[in-house]
């Protein structure tokens, strides 16, 4: 029997998008023909918002744009006017920032890992184990900044204030946990015949295919490409950190997912040195609450869960931004979806989605 | 150590060595070139196996109030460095330059956004439509003219769901 092409919405409201976010895949019986996103529905415009506010006002918008990662935000957004403005940050506020950065990085990969078995069909059971271990990743950012989620702690020349004297004792301890609860994870996951058989050699990306279409992040490096901005360009301290790049070889969602899995390790690497290295002295210079940066531009970017995260700002010498661009990594890592889920069924296209790892606040901005 | 932005008079000279007459100006930061030479050149710095700009890292523009920018943030992984390409429109109405999503197809959703949220045209773009606001929005917002909604509307609701008609004058 030949019948027409059948249309299906996925999404705006549906478990595995992440968010509202919308596919609308054509199909010849199971396999996708054709695949356009549609994308929006959480847009709030922050780029014109922020060229009404001042400099120090924008930083909580850089908190919601990438709601399971808001330290990393901060930071960018803080590294590129600190940049334009020519504001240098003392040696504390730098270690406190990875500090920060790298917790935030495990507990959005926890996230993604979990969502992404959730995607393939180990139904919440590995989303919750790695829920408990964000949790505790977030009680450290409430006893540093007061907020779990949106936390608002950065600033332009350094951190809102200092960690609380009880701050490093509990991330030692922590930090002390953590591998083995990673290797639960390991043991869990990586051999796990659902995820084996859902993702190995699904949603495949070649090395050239990522350059070529600007992804970042654990995508790019998931198609073997070892491109990590903490390495390329070191901001904060990861010039005096030692860790790894993980690399995939397939390009494909498993690759994408063990990627993820063993940044998490290199996370707590990370953790590790800064924990002996940070040293005591301020953690702010002093800033005007009305900055007014030189005229010009700067572009700072850093690496964020998802991938390269910037911020383009433009400056005419008043107190708010004349332009405020976000680049953001879970809008530009899509690019390339409707050719990797070409040939797919609906779940494989589900699981490619979920192993790019999206986060809508952050794709429509 | 670290990423190394290029200088936009050495890339200036590059470019001029290749394809005379497509520099319109060039400082240390940036270098501009005209419009209508964007996918060339773009091509150029892919390829030359000195440059290798092959991730296009960030493609914003920017309303300069009489003219746009285009801003192209190009990285070489290779060769680790970094420089920043422009392109200025003076047409207010309809600014037009050709789309490098042939040269980068990372530029397909950005070159979108673009056009979405400032109104640039990238000519020979394979899907140009809106990206975030829908088919039929009045203006690009990110506009420096762009200040409301037709009628003196503001965008939002004008009174909050449950709350009494508000009978002052204006919206406070």
């Amino acid at each position: 029997m030949v019948g027409e092409p059948l249309v299906i919405n996925v999404g705006p409201q549906h478990p595995s998008t992440h968010g509202v976010f919308r596919l609308k895949l054509t199909l010849d019986g199971e396999r996708i023909l054709d695949c356009e996103m549609v994308m929006g529905y959480l847009h709030r415009s922050m780029e014109k918002l922020a060229e009404e506010r001042t400099w120090t006002q924008n930083i909580p918008f850089t908190d919601r744009t990438d709601y399971l990662s808001a330290m990393t935000g901060n930071l960018a957004y803080c590294l590129a006017v600190e940049k334009l403005a020519g504001i240098p940050v003392p040696p504390r506020a730098h270690w406190i920032r990875t500090i920060m950065a790298e917790l935030q990085r495990f507990a959005s990969h926890c996230m993604a890992i979990g969502t992404f078995v959730n995607d393939c069909g180990a139904w919440h059971t590995p989303l919750l184990y790695m829920m408990r271990e964000r949790e505790k990743v977030l009680d450290l950012f409430e006893l540093a900044c007061g907020a779990r989620l949106t936390t608002n702690y950065m600033r332009i020349g350094g951190v809102a204030r200092d960690l609380p004297p009880e701050f490093l004792p509990r991330l030692r301890e922590l930090v002390k946990e953590l591998p083995q609860r990673i290797a639960e994870y390991e043991e869990l996951l990586v051999e796990n015949e659902i995820i084996v058989a859902r993702a190995r050699g699904i949603g495949v990306l070649s090395a050239e295919q990522a350059i070529a279409y600007s992804v970042s992040g654990p995508m790019l490096r998931g198609s073997g490409v070892a491109w990590d901005l903490r390495k390329a360009n070191p901001y904060a301290a990861y010039e005096q950190v030692e860790f790894d790049i993980p690399v995939g070889v397939h390009g494909d969602c498993y690759d994408r997912f063990l990627v993820r899995l063993a940044e998490m390790r290199q996370s707590v690497r990370i953790l590790e040195q800064a924990l002996d290295m940070i040293p005591s002295g301020p953690v702010q210079t002093p800033v005007p609450l009305a900055l007014r940066p030189p005229p010009g531009e700067a572009y700072g970017r850093i690496e964020s869960p998802r991938g390269e995260l910037g911020f383009y700002v433009v400056s005419d010498g008043g107190p708010s931004p004349f332009r405020f661009h976000i680049r953001s990594p879970s809008l530009i890592n899509l690019t390339p979806l409707p050719e990797m889920v070409r040939g797919l069924t609906v779940p494989d296209a589900i699981i490619t989605l979920g192993s790019i790892d999206i986060v809508v606040g952050e794709v429509d901005r | 150590m670290g990423t190394r932005l290029l200088s936009g008079l050495e890339l200036a000279h590059r470019l001029e060595r290749v394809m005379p007459g497509v520099v319109v100006e060039a400082v240390p930061e940036w270098v501009e070139v005209s419009p209508q030479a964007v996918v060339d050149v773009g091509r150029f710095l892919r390829d030359d196996p000195e440059l290798e700009m092959n991730f296009l890292s960030c493609l914003t523009a920017v309303d300069l109030l009489d003219h746009f920018e285009v801003v192209y943030h190009l990285q070489s992984l290779r060769h680790n460095h970094l420089m920043v390409l422009k392109a200025k429109l003076w047409e207010r109405e309809s600014p037009e330059l050709p789309s490098v999503a042939s040269v980068w197809p990372g530029a397909h959703l950005q070159e979108r956004e673009a056009y979405d949220l400032m109104g640039i045209r990238f000519r020979g773009h394979p899907d140009l439509r809106r990206l975030f606001l829908w088919e039929g929005f009045p203006g690009h917002p990110l506009r420096k003219d762009w200040l409301g909604m037709p009628g003196q509307r503001m965008p939002g609701l004008e009174t909050f769901p449950g709350e009494p008609e508000w009978r002052g004058e204006g919206r406070g």
